[in-house]
């Protein structure tokens, strides 16, 4: 029976594996933005007063607040994935408790900062707007197009913390289990629990064809499985996290500070 | 007795009679096995592929004479539309890679999955849903996309068509196909059999190799180039739009960043396939393993530096026009390497003319004049003169259904039988091959010709002077569409009713081989040793008949 429980586990560790798939998903990440920077670079090489002009309409304060938000988000995460690494659970959960929390603080002060810009009638087809030069235009229209499609994914990696904190939490374990193919061969047998004396506490139905697979659950452990697997998952999450920071940090002279 | 039963699992029963958590079509779209996943794929890709066939014989038929036929000017450019967006995003880009890339990567690299299973089974899942959402495009709104499958920018922004929803599918489509490029350079690192070296893999595996890459490296540019095309659609941003200081050029250049790549997406796993039924059907080792395995890789990278040559009578400089023009030339020699090696391969072979060769070397006779008049589309003086005419029309068919097309019917003929465990009526798929490759070139040389004497393409009027060469366009493809139905109708009847296939039935040397017919749920009871190259066939000829 043991080789059955192994043959389902055996697909899921190799973290070398992981990671390599998530590198590559990461470069896939980098060349969305690419294309967008390309964009970006044309069109200040087009209009470079205009979009000096720009940026000087945006916020520096609250973008270098939100620089340090992140900045310091990124640090937790480490830590996260470091205590995970230990084994320390708890400290793992606090700290990412504390990621997802400045993530939301980031995506607070995006808030305001956009509303701010909307309520002045800087948005892209606003009247306003298009009563400005073209370079202006285009300005406020990467403005919106990229610092948006970033704070698309601060959200998208909070959500994945939400999945993390799940994953982490979680006590319970399948520790053993037969797999429907070989379940064939016990149809119309019953199932038993038997305590140290061999009296049966336990009998289940003759196990007909509905059924479709037989586990040992364990509630209340965190087995050395369970662990590896949310290691893995931590440090891929991380990794994500991270690119979003990266991006973050170039995005951040791109708008806010050309016109200091 | 526990071992017995996981011998049982590996050796007996097939991946089809597979019993999981869940039964019936659910046992199937919630199945992880990649043996599943490949025919999930192929069979939805069937369906798409005949509707888009139709729609190209109406379009033809449309233009059996000048002026209205059968349909209105506007539902023409729809047609053209959505046949091109159906055969490029939904047939051929994903094609060989998603049904037979699925089916055998594992088992010619000896692993009993890819490496990421739930991953691979999310990109059918987007494919069905982009799938669908094209779908949807054609009957909510303003009807279905007229901008031609290339969306260009400013028309796309202001056209009242459903173009907003077609791209929001594409972006799924892109995804879906990045998943699979992701999941397969992943499994091709970390799952090789022990003693399968880089250099031992099948070609097959080495052309989907540079395919993922391709596809990760370019698939995302699309993506962000389709977003924008919504977000201006959306919220009138302006970046594409001239009206507001943008520049449509750049939506060109940004969306022929990921099309021209994705040509090579097309036909890289194409010619991985050919160079695996060579070596079967002649009997020898490949010529020229490394250079061709090399090839690939080359261009897949000298590939992404062409996209300018779509964009010759854009109005960019003289300066990056020749650049292109000169990168074009280029990516024309590892192209080449590749023919001579197959050529090579096969000579002083003992050459067994099965249907798979028959397809498979079409292929190679169709797709030279596809190479070949891909040159003078990349050279700049004659470009001018064919620019947007049938002749593009004409080389494009060539190269993408010449090549992948008939490929991916070469892999139908080849692997369907290990995927099926029966075989077809080889007599009537020589006589399906006969009516194809006729009605392929009455259809597509025609189109050379009409396209060189100035017949521009997407038009839905044409000179009285061109009705003789567009009639026999348009009986060229009733004798391509005869040879399609018979052919599927030929391998559908035999997969499911036809004698049972062998372990082996053409005599091939890699590892797919060496499994059961069909393959059993684990793919291998014990994963093998490879210890020779993959098209050894010294030892092989005893066992063929």
């Amino acid at each position: 029976m043991n080789h059955t429980a192994e043959l389902i586990m055996e697909k899921h560790h190799d973290p070398v594996g992981a990671r390599i798939g998530m590198w590559l998903f990461l470069f896939t990440e980098l060349l969305l933005f690419g294309g967008l920077f390309l964009l970006y670079a044309i069109y200040l090489h087009n209009h470079p007063e205009d979009f000096h002009y720009g940026s000087s309409h945006l916020n520096q304060f609250v973008g270098a607040l939100n620089t340090i938000i992140l900045l310091t988000s990124s640090l937790t995460m480490v830590l996260s994935v470091a205590m995970l690494q230990r084994r320390k659970e708890n400290l793992a959960v606090l700290f990412l408790v504390l990621t997802f929390l400045l993530g939301a603080f980031f995506l607070l002060n995006k808030y305001f900062e956009w509303s701010a810009k909307i309520s002045h009638g800087l948005y892209p087809g606003s009247d306003v707007l298009l009563s400005r030069s073209y370079g202006e235009v285009l300005f406020f229209g990467l403005y919106y197009v990229m610092t948006g499609l970033h704070a698309l994914h601060v959200l998208i990696g909070m959500v994945v913390m939400l999945f993390l904190l799940r994953f982490v939490t979680k006590k319970r374990a399948k520790v053993a289990a037969l797999l429907p193919a070989d379940l064939e061969q016990f149809q119309g047998k019953r199932l038993y629990l038997a305590d140290e004396q061999g009296r049966r506490i336990w009998e289940s139905e003759p196990l007909g064809d509905s059924v479709r697979e037989v586990a040992v659950v364990v509630d209340g452990v965190r087995t050395k499985e369970h662990w590896k697997a949310n290691v893995i998952k931590f440090e891929n999450a991380g990794l994500y996290w991270h690119l979003v920071d990266i991006i973050w940090i170039f995005l951040f002279p791109l708008f806010y500070l050309i016109a200091m | 007795m526990a071992n017995g039963v996981v011998e049982g699992i590996a050796i007996d029963r097939s991946f089809w009679e597979e019993r999981s958590r869940y039964r019936g079509i659910l046992s199937w779209i919630l199945s992880t096995d990649h043996k599943r996943i490949g025919i999930l794929y192929l069979s939805s890709m069937i369906v798409f592929f005949l509707v888009a066939v139709g729609i190209g014989v109406l379009m033809r038929l449309e233009m059996i004479s000048p002026g209205e036929t059968i349909v209105s000017a506007q539902t023409y450019n729809q047609l053209f539309t959505l046949h091109g967006m159906i055969m490029i995003f939904l047939f051929i880009i994903p094609g060989i890679p998603a049904v037979f890339g699925n089916f055998f990567l594992p088992l010619q690299i000896g692993a009993k999955d890819v490496a990421f299973p739930r991953l691979n089974l999310l990109s059918w899942w987007l494919y069905m849903l982009g799938a669908c959402l094209a779908l949807l495009s054609l009957f909510v709104g303003n009807g279905p996309a007229d901008t031609g499958w290339t969306f260009y920018a400013p028309y796309s922004i202001r056209t009242g068509t459903n173009v907003t929803i077609a791209v929001i599918a594409g972006f799924i489509l892109g995804f879906s196909s990045i998943l699979t490029g992701l999941n397969f350079l992943t499994t091709i690192h970390r799952l090789r059999a022990p003693g399968m070296k880089w250099f031992r893999m099948p070609l097959f595996v080495w052309s989907l190799y540079a395919t993922g890459w391709i596809q990760i490296l370019a698939t995302p540019i699309l993506g962000i180039t389709l977003a924008l095309i919504v977000v201006e659609r959306v919220l009138g941003v302006g970046i594409f739009d001239p009206a507001k200081g943008g520049d449509p050029v750049l939506y060109q250049h940004l969306f022929w960043i990921y099309s021209h790549p994705a040509v090579y997406i097309m036909v890289l796993p194409a010619m991985g396939v050919i160079s695996e039924i060579i070596p079967t059907f002649v009997r020898r080792t490949i010529f020229g393993y490394k250079m061709i395995a090399f090839s690939s890789m080359a261009i897949a990278f000298v590939g992404y530096l062409v996209w300018g040559h779509h964009m010759y009578t854009s109005g960019i400089s003289d300066t990056s026009r020749m650049a292109f023009s000169f990168l074009t030339f280029l990516v024309a020699i590892p192209s080449a390497v590749k023919v001579f090696n197959w050529l090579a391969t096969m000579y002083k072979g003992s050459i067994d003319f099965q249907p798979p060769f028959l397809y498979g070397i079409s292929f190679m006779f169709l797709f030279t004049i596809g190479g070949l008049t891909g040159l003078i589309l990349g050279a700049l003086a004659t470009d001018i003169h064919v620019h947007d005419t049938y002749f593009v029309v004409a080389h494009f068919h060539y190269t993408m259904f010449g090549g992948a097309g008939f490929i991916f019917f070469a892999a139908l003929h080849y692997w369907g039988p290990k995927m099926f465990g029966r075989m077809y009526n080889k007599k009537l798929s020589y006589y399906a091959w006969g009516l194809l490759f006729v009605g392929f070139n009455t259809l597509y040389m025609s189109m050379f010709i009409l396209g060189y004497k100035g017949m521009p393409r997407r038009y839905y009027y044409y000179l009285p002077e061109f009705h003789n060469l567009q009639v026999s366009a348009t009986v060229g493809s009733w004798i391509l569409v005869a040879g399609i139905l018979l052919m599927f109708g030929n391998l559908i009847y035999g997969f499911w009713k036809g004698e049972k296939a062998s372990q082996n039935p053409w005599g091939g040397t890699t590892l797919e081989w060496q499994v059961a017919t069909p393959p059993p749920l684990e793919n291998f009871h014990k994963i093998p040793v490879v210890e020779t190259e993959p098209y050894d066939h010294r030892h092989k000829f005893r066992e063929v008949k």
